[in-house]
Protein backbone atom coordinates (compact mmCIF):
# COMPACT_ATOMS: atom_id res chain seq x y z
CA UNK A 1 0.00 0.00 0.00
CA UNK A 2 0.73 3.49 -0.68
CA UNK A 3 3.13 5.30 1.64
CA UNK A 4 0.49 8.54 3.42
CA UNK A 5 2.85 10.38 4.52
CA UNK A 6 3.95 13.49 3.22
CA UNK A 7 2.05 16.86 2.03
CA UNK A 8 -1.41 17.03 0.24
CA UNK A 9 0.64 17.56 -3.10
CA UNK A 10 2.67 14.45 -2.24
CA UNK A 11 0.42 11.99 -0.50
CA UNK A 12 -1.79 13.09 -3.46
CA UNK A 13 0.56 11.73 -6.13
CA UNK A 14 0.74 8.57 -4.52
CA UNK A 15 -2.67 7.79 -4.66
CA UNK A 16 -3.43 9.01 -7.93
CA UNK A 17 -0.48 7.19 -9.44
CA UNK A 18 -0.96 3.85 -7.40
CA UNK A 19 -5.06 3.92 -8.71
CA UNK A 20 -3.34 4.11 -12.05
CA UNK A 21 -1.03 1.24 -11.86
CA UNK A 22 -3.84 -0.98 -10.46
CA UNK A 23 -3.92 -0.22 -6.53
CA UNK A 24 -7.01 -0.62 -5.75
CA UNK A 25 -6.27 0.05 -1.65
CA UNK A 26 -5.48 3.18 -3.10
CA UNK A 27 -8.13 3.77 -5.50
CA UNK A 28 -10.78 3.10 -2.78
CA UNK A 29 -8.51 5.54 -0.39
CA UNK A 30 -8.71 8.46 -3.25
CA UNK A 31 -12.89 8.22 -3.53
CA UNK A 32 -12.58 8.59 -0.02
CA UNK A 33 -10.91 11.54 -0.26
CA UNK A 34 -13.27 12.33 -2.96
CA UNK A 35 -15.76 12.16 -1.12
CA UNK A 36 -14.59 14.49 1.78
CA UNK A 37 -13.43 16.87 -0.62
CA UNK A 38 -10.19 17.32 0.97
CA UNK A 39 -6.92 18.52 -0.63
CA UNK A 40 -5.76 15.54 -1.35
CA UNK A 41 -8.91 15.35 -3.69
CA UNK A 42 -8.22 18.28 -5.52
CA UNK A 43 -4.62 17.75 -6.27
CA UNK A 44 -4.95 14.33 -7.15
CA UNK A 45 -7.64 15.45 -9.64
CA UNK A 46 -5.40 17.78 -11.35
CA UNK A 47 -3.37 14.80 -11.91
CA UNK A 48 -6.16 12.69 -13.16
CA UNK A 49 -8.39 14.17 -15.15
CA UNK A 50 -6.28 15.10 -17.84
CA UNK A 51 -6.00 11.50 -17.93
CA UNK A 52 -9.72 10.77 -17.57
CA UNK A 53 -12.17 10.57 -20.67
CA UNK A 54 -11.74 7.18 -21.76
CA UNK A 55 -14.08 5.61 -19.79
CA UNK A 56 -18.28 5.21 -21.00
CA UNK A 57 -20.22 7.03 -17.83
CA UNK A 58 -23.68 5.42 -18.04
CA UNK A 59 -26.21 7.25 -14.70
CA UNK A 60 -28.85 4.50 -13.89
CA UNK A 61 -32.25 6.22 -12.12
CA UNK A 62 -35.16 4.97 -11.43
CA UNK A 63 -37.79 4.36 -8.54
CA UNK A 64 -36.67 2.10 -5.53
CA UNK A 65 -37.23 -1.14 -5.96
CA UNK A 66 -37.36 -1.11 -9.91
CA UNK A 67 -34.26 -3.45 -9.92
CA UNK A 68 -31.34 -1.13 -10.51
CA UNK A 69 -29.15 -3.20 -8.49
CA UNK A 70 -30.13 -6.22 -9.86
CA UNK A 71 -29.18 -4.70 -13.41
CA UNK A 72 -26.18 -3.51 -12.83
CA UNK A 73 -25.19 -7.07 -11.71
CA UNK A 74 -26.38 -8.03 -15.26
CA UNK A 75 -24.83 -5.44 -17.19
CA UNK A 76 -21.60 -6.44 -15.09
CA UNK A 77 -21.81 -10.55 -16.39
CA UNK A 78 -22.36 -9.25 -19.86
CA UNK A 79 -19.73 -6.45 -20.31
CA UNK A 80 -17.14 -8.96 -18.41
CA UNK A 81 -18.15 -11.79 -20.41
CA UNK A 82 -17.29 -9.40 -23.64
CA UNK A 83 -13.92 -8.62 -21.42
CA UNK A 84 -15.01 -5.23 -20.69
CA UNK A 85 -13.53 -3.64 -16.66
CA UNK A 86 -16.61 -1.97 -14.84
CA UNK A 87 -16.62 0.28 -11.89
CA UNK A 88 -19.66 1.43 -10.26
CA UNK A 89 -20.64 3.82 -8.22
CA UNK A 90 -23.82 3.45 -6.02
CA UNK A 91 -25.48 6.41 -4.41
CA UNK A 92 -28.07 5.65 -1.87
CA UNK A 93 -29.74 8.47 0.47
CA UNK A 94 -28.13 10.14 3.89
CA UNK A 95 -30.75 10.51 6.74
CA UNK A 96 -30.76 14.30 6.63
CA UNK A 97 -31.42 14.12 10.33
CA UNK A 98 -28.48 11.50 11.75
CA UNK A 99 -26.31 11.71 8.40
CA UNK A 100 -26.04 7.92 8.54
CA UNK A 101 -26.68 5.54 5.41
CA UNK A 102 -27.85 1.96 4.71
CA UNK A 103 -25.60 1.29 1.52
CA UNK A 104 -27.65 -1.95 0.42
CA UNK A 105 -26.88 -2.01 -3.25
CA UNK A 106 -23.88 -4.70 -3.39
CA UNK A 107 -25.73 -7.10 -2.17
CA UNK A 108 -27.08 -7.68 -5.13
CA UNK A 109 -23.73 -7.30 -7.27
CA UNK A 110 -21.76 -10.66 -5.67
CA UNK A 111 -19.36 -13.03 -7.26
CA UNK A 112 -16.54 -10.36 -8.33
CA UNK A 113 -14.46 -10.41 -5.32
CA UNK A 114 -11.52 -12.30 -7.15
CA UNK A 115 -12.04 -10.60 -10.38
CA UNK A 116 -9.63 -7.01 -10.52
CA UNK A 117 -11.82 -6.00 -13.80
CA UNK A 118 -15.07 -4.87 -11.27
CA UNK A 119 -15.12 -2.39 -8.51
CA UNK A 120 -18.09 -1.31 -6.55
CA UNK A 121 -18.26 1.56 -4.36
CA UNK A 122 -20.96 2.59 -2.18
CA UNK A 123 -21.40 6.16 -1.77
CA UNK A 124 -24.19 8.01 0.56
CA UNK A 125 -26.08 11.25 -0.88
CA UNK A 126 -24.91 13.56 2.25
CA UNK A 127 -27.15 15.85 1.29
CA UNK A 128 -24.88 17.85 -0.78
CA UNK A 129 -27.02 20.82 -2.21
CA UNK A 130 -26.38 20.75 -5.72
CA UNK A 131 -22.68 18.67 -4.72
CA UNK A 132 -23.72 15.34 -5.16
CA UNK A 133 -23.35 15.79 -9.15
CA UNK A 134 -20.14 16.96 -8.32
CA UNK A 135 -18.49 15.10 -5.80
CA UNK A 136 -20.12 11.80 -8.15
CA UNK A 137 -19.07 12.96 -11.49
CA UNK A 138 -15.67 13.23 -9.67
CA UNK A 139 -15.29 9.74 -8.54
CA UNK A 140 -16.30 8.53 -12.12
CA UNK A 141 -13.09 10.64 -13.41
CA UNK A 142 -10.55 9.04 -10.65
CA UNK A 143 -12.22 5.32 -11.84
CA UNK A 144 -12.21 6.15 -15.34
CA UNK A 145 -8.66 7.37 -15.07
CA UNK A 146 -7.55 4.39 -13.54
CA UNK A 147 -8.90 2.35 -16.73
CA UNK A 148 -12.09 1.57 -16.28
CA UNK A 149 -13.98 1.02 -19.91
CA UNK A 150 -17.23 1.64 -18.04
CA UNK A 151 -18.35 3.97 -15.51
CA UNK A 152 -21.74 2.75 -14.05
CA UNK A 153 -23.64 5.16 -11.50
CA UNK A 154 -26.78 4.05 -9.58
CA UNK A 155 -29.01 6.68 -7.90
CA UNK A 156 -32.09 6.81 -6.42
CA UNK A 157 -34.27 8.62 -9.25
CA UNK A 158 -36.16 10.48 -6.21
CA UNK A 159 -34.64 12.78 -5.25
CA UNK A 160 -33.32 16.22 -7.63
CA UNK A 161 -29.77 15.93 -6.55
CA UNK A 162 -29.75 12.03 -7.26
CA UNK A 163 -31.89 12.41 -10.48
CA UNK A 164 -28.88 15.46 -11.69
CA UNK A 165 -26.14 12.52 -10.91
CA UNK A 166 -27.71 10.65 -13.91
CA UNK A 167 -28.15 13.34 -15.93
CA UNK A 168 -24.33 14.22 -15.73
CA UNK A 169 -23.59 10.82 -17.33
CA UNK A 170 -22.88 10.31 -20.89
CA UNK A 171 -25.61 7.85 -21.62
CA UNK A 172 -28.57 8.31 -18.74
CA UNK A 173 -31.01 5.10 -18.16
CA UNK A 174 -34.06 5.27 -16.90
CA UNK A 175 -35.46 1.98 -15.02
CA UNK A 176 -39.34 1.24 -14.78
CA UNK A 177 -41.11 -1.73 -13.49
CA UNK A 178 -44.26 -2.50 -14.71
CA UNK A 179 -46.97 -0.78 -12.68
CA UNK A 180 -50.11 -2.14 -10.95
CA UNK A 181 -51.91 0.85 -11.76
CA UNK A 182 -52.41 3.03 -15.19
CA UNK A 183 -49.56 5.41 -14.23
CA UNK A 184 -46.38 5.26 -14.97
CA UNK A 185 -43.73 6.06 -12.00
CA UNK A 186 -41.03 7.58 -14.12
CA UNK A 187 -44.01 10.29 -15.14
CA UNK A 188 -44.52 11.40 -11.63
CA UNK A 189 -41.06 11.69 -10.68
CA UNK A 190 -40.10 13.74 -14.23
CA UNK A 191 -37.49 10.91 -14.76
CA UNK A 192 -38.16 10.74 -18.40
CA UNK A 193 -37.00 14.49 -19.65
CA UNK A 194 -33.41 12.90 -18.57
CA UNK A 195 -33.81 9.69 -20.18
CA UNK A 196 -31.36 8.40 -23.41
CA UNK A 197 -32.47 5.11 -23.11
CA UNK A 198 -35.95 4.08 -20.64
CA UNK A 199 -35.72 0.30 -19.31
CA UNK A 200 -38.81 -1.59 -18.83
CA UNK A 201 -37.65 -3.91 -15.80
CA UNK A 202 -38.79 -7.36 -14.32
CA UNK A 203 -40.07 -8.33 -18.13
CA UNK A 204 -40.99 -11.70 -16.49
CA UNK A 205 -43.99 -9.75 -14.62
CA UNK A 206 -47.66 -9.44 -16.38
CA UNK A 207 -47.63 -5.49 -17.49
CA UNK A 208 -44.24 -5.04 -19.18
CA UNK A 209 -45.11 -4.62 -22.46
CA UNK A 210 -47.89 -2.86 -21.90
CA UNK A 211 -46.01 -0.05 -19.82
CA UNK A 212 -43.06 -0.55 -22.39
CA UNK A 213 -46.54 0.49 -25.21
CA UNK A 214 -47.47 3.13 -22.86
CA UNK A 215 -44.24 4.67 -22.83
CA UNK A 216 -43.72 4.50 -26.03
CA UNK A 217 -46.94 6.09 -27.06
CA UNK A 218 -46.12 8.82 -24.89
CA UNK A 219 -42.76 9.78 -26.55
CA UNK A 220 -44.43 9.45 -29.84
CA UNK A 221 -43.72 13.05 -31.39
CA UNK A 222 -47.68 14.68 -31.52
CA UNK A 223 -47.64 16.11 -34.50
CA UNK A 224 -44.88 18.46 -36.29
CA UNK A 225 -41.87 20.09 -34.25
CA UNK A 226 -42.76 23.67 -34.28
CA UNK A 227 -41.22 27.07 -33.71
CA UNK A 228 -37.48 27.29 -32.26
CA UNK A 229 -37.38 23.97 -30.07
CA UNK A 230 -34.79 21.77 -30.82
CA UNK A 231 -37.04 18.03 -31.58
CA UNK A 232 -37.61 16.29 -28.13
CA UNK A 233 -34.87 13.44 -27.71
CA UNK A 234 -37.01 9.93 -28.40
CA UNK A 235 -35.40 7.44 -26.25
CA UNK A 236 -35.41 4.16 -27.17
CA UNK A 237 -38.07 1.99 -24.66
CA UNK A 238 -36.55 -1.48 -23.65
CA UNK A 239 -37.71 -4.84 -21.71
CA UNK A 240 -35.25 -6.66 -19.58
CA UNK A 241 -35.47 -8.85 -17.15
CA UNK A 242 -32.44 -8.17 -14.52
CA UNK A 243 -32.58 -11.11 -12.91
CA UNK A 244 -32.61 -13.44 -15.75
CA UNK A 245 -30.38 -11.27 -18.11
CA UNK A 246 -33.16 -11.50 -20.79
CA UNK A 247 -32.77 -8.18 -22.65
CA UNK A 248 -29.27 -7.57 -21.29
CA UNK A 249 -27.52 -7.41 -24.56
CA UNK A 250 -29.86 -5.50 -25.94
CA UNK A 251 -29.45 -2.97 -23.70
CA UNK A 252 -25.43 -3.58 -23.74
CA UNK A 253 -26.06 -2.76 -27.38
CA UNK A 254 -28.37 0.70 -27.21
CA UNK A 255 -25.52 2.10 -24.76
CA UNK A 256 -23.07 1.69 -26.84
CA UNK A 257 -24.97 2.84 -30.24
CA UNK A 258 -26.31 5.75 -27.87
CA UNK A 259 -22.49 6.33 -27.33
CA UNK A 260 -21.20 6.21 -31.12
CA UNK A 261 -23.84 8.75 -31.92
CA UNK A 262 -22.48 11.07 -28.90
CA UNK A 263 -18.87 10.94 -30.27
CA UNK A 264 -19.94 12.25 -33.69
CA UNK A 265 -20.49 15.32 -32.12
CA UNK A 266 -17.21 17.60 -31.33
CA UNK A 267 -18.07 18.03 -27.92
CA UNK A 268 -21.48 15.45 -26.52
CA UNK A 269 -24.25 17.63 -25.09
CA UNK A 270 -23.80 15.79 -22.09
CA UNK A 271 -19.96 16.53 -21.48
CA UNK A 272 -20.85 20.34 -21.58
CA UNK A 273 -23.29 19.94 -19.56
CA UNK A 274 -20.72 17.91 -16.89
CA UNK A 275 -18.08 20.53 -17.22
CA UNK A 276 -20.00 22.97 -16.44
CA UNK A 277 -21.63 21.45 -13.19
CA UNK A 278 -18.18 20.20 -12.51
CA UNK A 279 -17.00 23.71 -12.83
CA UNK A 280 -20.09 25.62 -10.85
CA UNK A 281 -19.78 23.49 -7.98
CA UNK A 282 -15.59 24.47 -7.80
CA UNK A 283 -16.34 28.16 -8.49
CA UNK A 284 -18.92 28.29 -5.57
CA UNK A 285 -16.65 26.01 -3.24
CA UNK A 286 -13.98 28.87 -4.05
CA UNK A 287 -16.34 31.74 -3.65
CA UNK A 288 -17.10 30.65 -0.33
CA UNK A 289 -14.20 29.84 1.08
CA UNK A 290 -12.87 33.28 -0.24
CA UNK A 291 -15.68 35.01 1.31
CA UNK A 292 -14.77 33.11 4.74
CA UNK A 293 -11.25 34.49 4.63
CA UNK A 294 -9.63 36.99 7.21
CA UNK A 295 -9.77 39.89 4.51
CA UNK A 296 -13.54 39.13 3.96
CA UNK A 297 -15.00 37.48 6.79
CA UNK A 298 -16.28 40.67 8.36
CA UNK A 299 -18.31 41.86 5.46
CA UNK A 300 -19.36 38.51 5.10
CA UNK A 301 -20.84 38.17 8.06
CA UNK A 302 -22.36 42.02 8.22
CA UNK A 303 -23.94 40.85 4.70
CA UNK A 304 -25.68 37.95 5.75
CA UNK A 305 -26.59 39.40 8.64
CA UNK A 306 -28.37 42.42 7.12
CA UNK A 307 -30.63 39.30 4.94
CA UNK A 308 -30.84 37.89 7.97
CA UNK A 309 -32.85 40.41 9.47
CA UNK A 310 -34.37 41.89 6.19
CA UNK A 311 -32.53 45.01 5.97
CA UNK A 312 -30.81 44.22 2.76
CA UNK A 313 -32.18 41.20 0.36
CA UNK A 314 -30.05 38.51 -1.17
CA UNK A 315 -29.62 40.13 -4.42
CA UNK A 316 -28.08 43.09 -3.00
CA UNK A 317 -25.83 41.43 -0.66
CA UNK A 318 -24.53 39.11 -3.06
CA UNK A 319 -23.69 41.86 -5.37
CA UNK A 320 -21.81 43.81 -2.40
CA UNK A 321 -19.82 40.89 -1.94
CA UNK A 322 -18.94 40.10 -5.31
CA UNK A 323 -17.87 43.94 -5.23
CA UNK A 324 -15.77 43.27 -2.42
CA UNK A 325 -14.10 40.20 -3.95
CA UNK A 326 -13.31 41.94 -6.64
CA UNK A 327 -11.83 44.81 -4.74
CA UNK A 328 -9.87 42.58 -3.18
CA UNK A 329 -8.59 40.86 -6.46
CA UNK A 330 -7.58 45.09 -7.70
CA UNK A 331 -6.18 46.58 -4.72
CA UNK B 1 -13.19 17.12 7.34
CA UNK B 2 -13.51 15.82 10.68
CA UNK B 3 -17.43 15.58 11.10
CA UNK B 4 -18.11 12.93 8.35
CA UNK B 5 -19.66 9.40 9.62
CA UNK B 6 -17.81 6.63 9.94
CA UNK B 7 -18.43 4.30 7.67
CA UNK B 8 -18.88 0.36 8.36
CA UNK B 9 -19.35 -2.98 6.67
CA UNK B 10 -21.88 -5.27 8.17
CA UNK B 11 -21.02 -8.83 6.78
CA UNK B 12 -23.02 -11.83 7.32
CA UNK B 13 -20.18 -14.53 6.90
CA UNK B 14 -20.96 -18.24 6.79
CA UNK B 15 -23.71 -20.93 5.59
CA UNK B 16 -26.67 -20.46 7.69
CA UNK B 17 -29.44 -18.62 5.99
CA UNK B 18 -30.68 -16.06 8.57
CA UNK B 19 -29.90 -11.99 8.39
CA UNK B 20 -32.59 -11.00 9.93
CA UNK B 21 -29.93 -9.64 13.08
CA UNK B 22 -27.24 -8.29 10.53
CA UNK B 23 -29.90 -6.16 8.92
CA UNK B 24 -31.42 -4.82 12.24
CA UNK B 25 -27.73 -3.82 13.07
CA UNK B 26 -27.38 -2.43 9.81
CA UNK B 27 -30.58 -0.35 9.98
CA UNK B 28 -29.50 0.46 13.94
CA UNK B 29 -26.40 1.62 13.00
CA UNK B 30 -27.92 3.93 10.11
CA UNK B 31 -30.04 5.31 12.88
CA UNK B 32 -26.94 6.15 14.81
CA UNK B 33 -25.35 8.13 12.36
CA UNK B 34 -23.15 5.59 10.29
CA UNK B 35 -22.39 5.04 7.21
CA UNK B 36 -23.24 1.51 6.67
CA UNK B 37 -22.79 -1.25 3.83
CA UNK B 38 -24.63 -3.94 4.12
CA UNK B 39 -23.54 -7.13 1.78
CA UNK B 40 -25.51 -9.92 2.53
CA UNK B 41 -25.46 -13.42 3.22
CA UNK B 42 -22.71 -16.22 2.83
CA UNK B 43 -20.19 -13.74 2.79
CA UNK B 44 -16.66 -15.45 2.54
CA UNK B 45 -13.79 -14.00 4.02
CA UNK B 46 -11.92 -12.83 0.54
CA UNK B 47 -16.02 -11.37 -0.46
CA UNK B 48 -15.81 -9.51 3.12
CA UNK B 49 -12.42 -8.09 2.46
CA UNK B 50 -12.91 -6.74 -1.15
CA UNK B 51 -15.50 -5.28 0.01
CA UNK B 52 -13.87 -3.35 2.91
CA UNK B 53 -11.27 -2.43 1.07
CA UNK B 54 -13.41 -1.11 -2.54
CA UNK B 55 -15.29 0.56 0.42
CA UNK B 56 -12.63 2.29 2.33
CA UNK B 57 -14.63 1.28 5.62
CA UNK B 58 -13.26 1.98 9.07
CA UNK B 59 -15.24 -0.87 10.61
CA UNK B 60 -16.08 -4.52 9.82
CA UNK B 61 -18.28 -5.87 11.89
CA UNK B 62 -19.58 -9.45 10.96
CA UNK B 63 -22.15 -11.55 12.60
CA UNK B 64 -21.71 -15.39 12.97
CA UNK B 65 -24.90 -17.32 14.45
CA UNK B 66 -23.13 -20.70 12.49
CA UNK B 67 -20.22 -21.41 15.57
CA UNK B 68 -17.98 -21.26 12.54
CA UNK B 69 -16.36 -18.28 13.85
CA UNK B 70 -13.05 -19.85 14.72
CA UNK B 71 -12.40 -20.49 11.43
CA UNK B 72 -14.12 -17.34 9.68
CA UNK B 73 -13.07 -14.53 11.74
CA UNK B 74 -8.75 -15.40 11.76
CA UNK B 75 -9.16 -15.46 7.92
CA UNK B 76 -10.75 -12.02 7.91
CA UNK B 77 -8.22 -10.75 10.29
CA UNK B 78 -5.03 -12.40 7.98
CA UNK B 79 -6.72 -11.26 4.76
CA UNK B 80 -7.29 -7.57 5.98
CA UNK B 81 -3.80 -7.52 7.07
CA UNK B 82 -2.00 -8.83 3.56
CA UNK B 83 -4.23 -6.06 1.45
CA UNK B 84 -3.57 -3.24 3.47
CA UNK B 85 -5.96 -2.67 6.17
CA UNK B 86 -4.49 -4.11 9.31
CA UNK B 87 -5.78 -0.79 11.04
CA UNK B 88 -9.99 -1.23 10.60
CA UNK B 89 -11.62 -2.25 13.64
CA UNK B 90 -13.03 -4.94 13.33
CA UNK B 91 -15.66 -6.50 15.86
CA UNK B 92 -17.97 -9.82 15.84
CA UNK B 93 -21.43 -10.29 17.11
CA UNK B 94 -22.95 -14.03 17.87
CA UNK B 95 -23.00 -16.94 20.65
CA UNK B 96 -19.58 -17.01 20.83
CA UNK B 97 -18.01 -18.94 24.08
CA UNK B 98 -15.35 -17.31 26.63
CA UNK B 99 -12.42 -19.56 25.50
CA UNK B 100 -13.22 -17.86 21.96
CA UNK B 101 -13.55 -14.72 22.97
CA UNK B 102 -10.24 -14.45 24.42
CA UNK B 103 -8.70 -16.29 21.05
CA UNK B 104 -10.24 -13.78 18.93
CA UNK B 105 -8.93 -11.23 20.72
CA UNK B 106 -5.48 -11.77 20.60
CA UNK B 107 -6.15 -12.73 17.01
CA UNK B 108 -6.65 -8.99 16.76
CA UNK B 109 -10.86 -8.33 17.16
CA UNK B 110 -11.49 -5.25 19.11
CA UNK B 111 -15.01 -5.91 20.29
CA UNK B 112 -17.01 -9.18 20.31
CA UNK B 113 -20.64 -8.59 21.32
CA UNK B 114 -22.89 -11.06 22.70
CA UNK B 115 -26.73 -11.92 22.16
CA UNK B 116 -28.48 -8.89 24.29
CA UNK B 117 -26.04 -6.07 23.25
CA UNK B 118 -28.22 -3.45 22.14
CA UNK B 119 -27.43 -1.54 18.75
CA UNK B 120 -26.56 1.78 21.02
CA UNK B 121 -23.60 -0.30 22.82
CA UNK B 122 -22.17 -1.31 19.68
CA UNK B 123 -22.16 2.33 18.32
CA UNK B 124 -20.39 4.14 21.26
CA UNK B 125 -17.99 0.80 21.31
CA UNK B 126 -17.30 1.86 17.55
CA UNK B 127 -17.67 5.54 18.20
CA UNK B 128 -14.88 5.33 20.69
CA UNK B 129 -12.68 3.03 19.19
CA UNK B 130 -12.13 3.29 15.33
CA UNK B 131 -10.32 6.40 13.49
CA UNK B 132 -12.02 7.79 10.49
CA UNK B 133 -9.42 7.40 7.89
CA UNK B 134 -7.80 10.37 5.81
CA UNK B 135 -6.53 10.64 2.75
N1 LIG C 1 -39.36 -10.62 -11.00
C1 LIG C 1 -38.29 -9.83 -11.10
N2 LIG C 1 -37.78 -9.26 -10.00
C2 LIG C 1 -36.70 -8.45 -10.14
C3 LIG C 1 -36.12 -8.21 -11.40
N3 LIG C 1 -35.07 -7.35 -11.21
C4 LIG C 1 -35.03 -7.10 -9.88
N4 LIG C 1 -36.00 -7.77 -9.24
C5 LIG C 1 -36.26 -7.77 -7.79
O1 LIG C 1 -36.69 -6.49 -7.39
C6 LIG C 1 -36.24 -6.20 -6.05
C7 LIG C 1 -35.50 -4.89 -6.02
O2 LIG C 1 -34.33 -5.01 -6.79
P1 LIG C 1 -33.11 -3.99 -6.67
O3 LIG C 1 -32.15 -4.34 -7.74
O4 LIG C 1 -32.60 -3.94 -5.28
O5 LIG C 1 -33.85 -2.60 -6.99
P2 LIG C 1 -33.31 -1.10 -6.88
O6 LIG C 1 -33.84 -0.54 -5.61
O7 LIG C 1 -33.91 -0.38 -8.05
O8 LIG C 1 -31.81 -1.13 -6.92
C8 LIG C 1 -35.38 -7.39 -5.67
O9 LIG C 1 -36.14 -8.27 -4.88
C9 LIG C 1 -35.02 -8.03 -6.97
O10 LIG C 1 -34.76 -9.41 -6.88
C10 LIG C 1 -36.67 -8.84 -12.55
O11 LIG C 1 -36.23 -8.67 -13.68
N5 LIG C 1 -37.76 -9.63 -12.35
MG1 LIG D 1 -30.29 -0.35 -5.61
Amino acid sequence: MTDLAGSPAERAAALADASRAGDRRALARLLTAVENHTAVAEQALRRLYPLAGGAHLVGITGPPGAGKSTLVAALIAHLRAAGRTVAVVAVDPSSPITGGALLGDRVRMQGYAQDDGVFIRSMASRGHAGGLAATSTSAAAVLDAAGFDIVLLETVGTGQSEVEVAAAADTTVVLEAPEMGDEVQAIKAGLLEVADIIVVNKGDRPGAQRTAAQLRAMLAPAGEVHGDRPPAKRPDVLITTAVSGDGVPELVAALDRHRAAGATEATPAARRARAAAQVRAVLVERLWHRLASPALTGETDAALEGVARHDIDPYTAADALLAALGREETP
Amino acid sequence: MTDRPLKVLIAKPGLDGHDRGAKVLARGLRDEGFEVVYTGLRQTPDMIVTAALQEDVDVVGMSILSGAHMTLVPRVLDLLRARGMGDVLVTVGGIIPDDDVEQLRVAGVAGVFGPGTTIREVADFIRANATPREA
